[in-house]
């Protein structure tokens, strides 16, 4: 190592700047070799056996459909596996301590969060937004396009909930609490009773991309596109950007 | 060959002082970080391994700060002191990890090397989780070594070995010193810093207590008064017979332990002289117990020095 006066932050990155296929792979084996996967699993196909269940007994109704996949798949299910994914992308590895293994390496802590972000994301998406079009199909046929709409709706969403969980997982012990006390209590019950805050909800912001894909007038959001895309963008970056933030001044566990 | 330079380092946890103001460079060579629990060793040992920016001053790898430098992870294996490692994965799927996030050209290759230096080859396409202590420690080793660094920095990486563990890593330290590495450990237990580091840095309660080889410390810490408490059949007649001898620098008859206080300034004098002395006096001792043997109280002195 030679001396050099150049600020640490002007080196060249070692490696992809933004994704690092290692940071990857662990945090995939890590999200899907423990309980977690029995989860992520168990989620979509309750969500499947409800709409079967329901298809078989009331029949094929374009606003059951709606009102299935809002109050079941968008509602509660996406900010769960968001938690779940989000969450579990970081946080077991920052209370072990064996996140060090990860830092103590020439990468970015930047590249690092993004990575997991991304692997949170692919997951979210893969256990939700697959399983709600699956759900949307079996329930009306995607008449009036609603099951594309909802696919959208719970990929748009599962991209804010996993950098907004993965933050979660960056600055708090009990991530996976808060977690389902934002997803459960404000998303899924105020959301629902106070108007005012619907609009500060992912939920909403993401319907509102989703309801541009449905023929129609079933699907509506109580924000306009410009308001959710905006909105989504702004908390997702400020997410990611602060969580990386956040992990270069982590302190170690076991600290004296 | 490359030098850790700590300079008036100081860090605080908002009113905890965990280290105060020390000055010190560790160079090429093993060095043993001495200290009891809770003496800022680990503080110290994240401040070199860039975890924790110092709160004053300066910790630098050849002059460079380690502190934001990922950079400086090109030349710093570190063995942490927690246990957990990616335990769902293999030992040596553990370690090509690592040599991947070290950006190597050949991962397979170094993380064999690595492997065969630690000697743990036998176990590697086991799962890290079914590890005793040992081998884990030696996983984490071969994670450590497998970019092939020039600093070494290990916290604590004794405990909990059994002695034939302790052995083996103590040699292959050892080797690391000799190929001018600079190998960097930190331990509570005075005799494990002595078998095996030609420098030792001694840190009690946050500051920077002593420096030198271990004939040095060991001399510091054998030299001071020792206190003792003695119980005897004539505590009187011991006390007036002690006095007179050039090791015993102070004398308290304590009356509710029922005994006598001594302050000895020669350990090896007194030790010897103390017997013989009661037996020529014919005093019986029932009790001498040193009373200050923790190694906190050794510690200590060696601040107050």
């Amino acid at each position: 190592m030679t001396t050099t006066t150049a600020p640490p932050a002007a080196r060249p990155a070692a490696g992809p700047a933004l994704y690092h296929p290692t940071v990857a792979r662990l945090t995939y084996r890590a999200l899907l070799g423990r309980r977690r996967a029995l989860l992520l699993l168990g989620l979509p196909a309750l969500l499947l056996v409800i709409v079967v269940a329901v298809r078989t007994l009331s029949g094929q109704d374009d606003g059951t459909a709606e009102d299935m996949l809002r109050s079941f798949a968008l509602s509660p299910m996406v900010p769960l596996i968001g938690v779940i994914a989000g969450t579990g992308a970081i946080g077991p590895e920052i209370d072990d301590g064996s996140i060090i293994y990860l830092l103590a390496k020439p990468i970015r802590r930047s590249t690092i969060i993004i990575t997991k972000l991304l692997v949170a994301m692919g997951v979210t998406v893969t256990f939700s937004a697959v399983p709600t079009l699956l759900a949307g199909f079996v329930l009306n046929g995607n008449g009036q396009n609603i099951a594309v709409s909802y696919a959208i709706s719970t990929a748009v969403a599962s991209v804010a909930y996993a950098s907004v969980f993965l933050l979660l997982g960056v600055i708090t012990r009990h991530a996976v609490v808060a977690g389902l006390v934002y997803a459960l209590v404000w998303e899924t019950v105020i959301g629902n009773l106070v108007p005012g805050a619907k609009t500060l909800s992912v939920q909403q912001w993401a319907l509102a991309v989703g309801a541009k894909a449905a023929h129609g007038d079933l699907v509506h959001s109580a924000v306009s596109l410009t308001t959710g895309v905006v909105l989504l963008v702004v908390v997702t970056g400020a997410a990611t950007w602060y969580a990386a933030r956040r992990l270069s001044t982590l302190k170690p566990v076991g600290d004296e | 060959m490359s030098t850790i330079g700590i300079n008036a380092v100081s860090r605080w946890f908002g009113n905890v002082v965990a280290v105060n103001d020390i000055t010190m460079s560790i160079g090429p060579g093993v060095t043993g970080l001495l200290g009891p629990n809770g003496a800022g060793k680990s503080t110290l040992i994240n401040m070199m391994g860039g975890f924790l920016a110092p709160s004053a001053g300066t910790v630098t790898l050849d002059g460079t700060p380690i502190w934001r430098n990922e950079q400086a992870y090109r030349e710093i294996g570190i063995v942490p002191e927690p246990e957990a490692t990616y335990d769902f994965l293999t030992a040596r799927e553990f370690v090509v990890a690592n040599a991947e996030l070290h950006g190597l050209p050949e991962p397979g290759v170094a993380a064999r090397r690595a492997l065969a230096t630690v000697e743990l080859e036998y176990a590697q396409d086991r799962r890290i989780d079914t590890y005793s202590k040992g081998m884990r420690q030696r996983a984490k080793m071969a994670s450590a070594l497998v970019h092939d660094p020039s600093v070494l920095l290990l916290d604590e990486p004794f405990n909990g070995m059994d002695p034939r563990q302790r052995l083996q890593l103590m040699d292959l330290l050892r080797t690391m010193g000799a190929q001018g590495r600079t190998v960097l450990f930190s331990s509570h237990i005075l005799e494990e810093v002595e078998q095996l580091a030609h420098h030792i840095e001694v840190v009690v309660a946050g500051r920077h207590a002593a420096s030198g080889d271990f004939r040095k410390i060991r001399r510091l810490m054998t030299d001071r008064p020792h206190r003792y408490l003695v119980r005897s059949s004539d505590d009187r007649a011991l006390a007036a017979a002690l006095i007179a001898h050039d090791s015993t620098a102070g004398i308290e008859l304590d009356r509710a332990e029922g005994g006598l206080r001594i302050q000895a300034v020669d350990f090896a004098g007194f030790t010897g002289f103390l017997p013989r002395i009661a037996r020529d006096h014919g005093i019986r001792l029932f009790e001498v117990s040193p009373s200050d043997e923790s190694l906190e109280s050794v510690f200590s002195y060696l601040v107050a020095a």
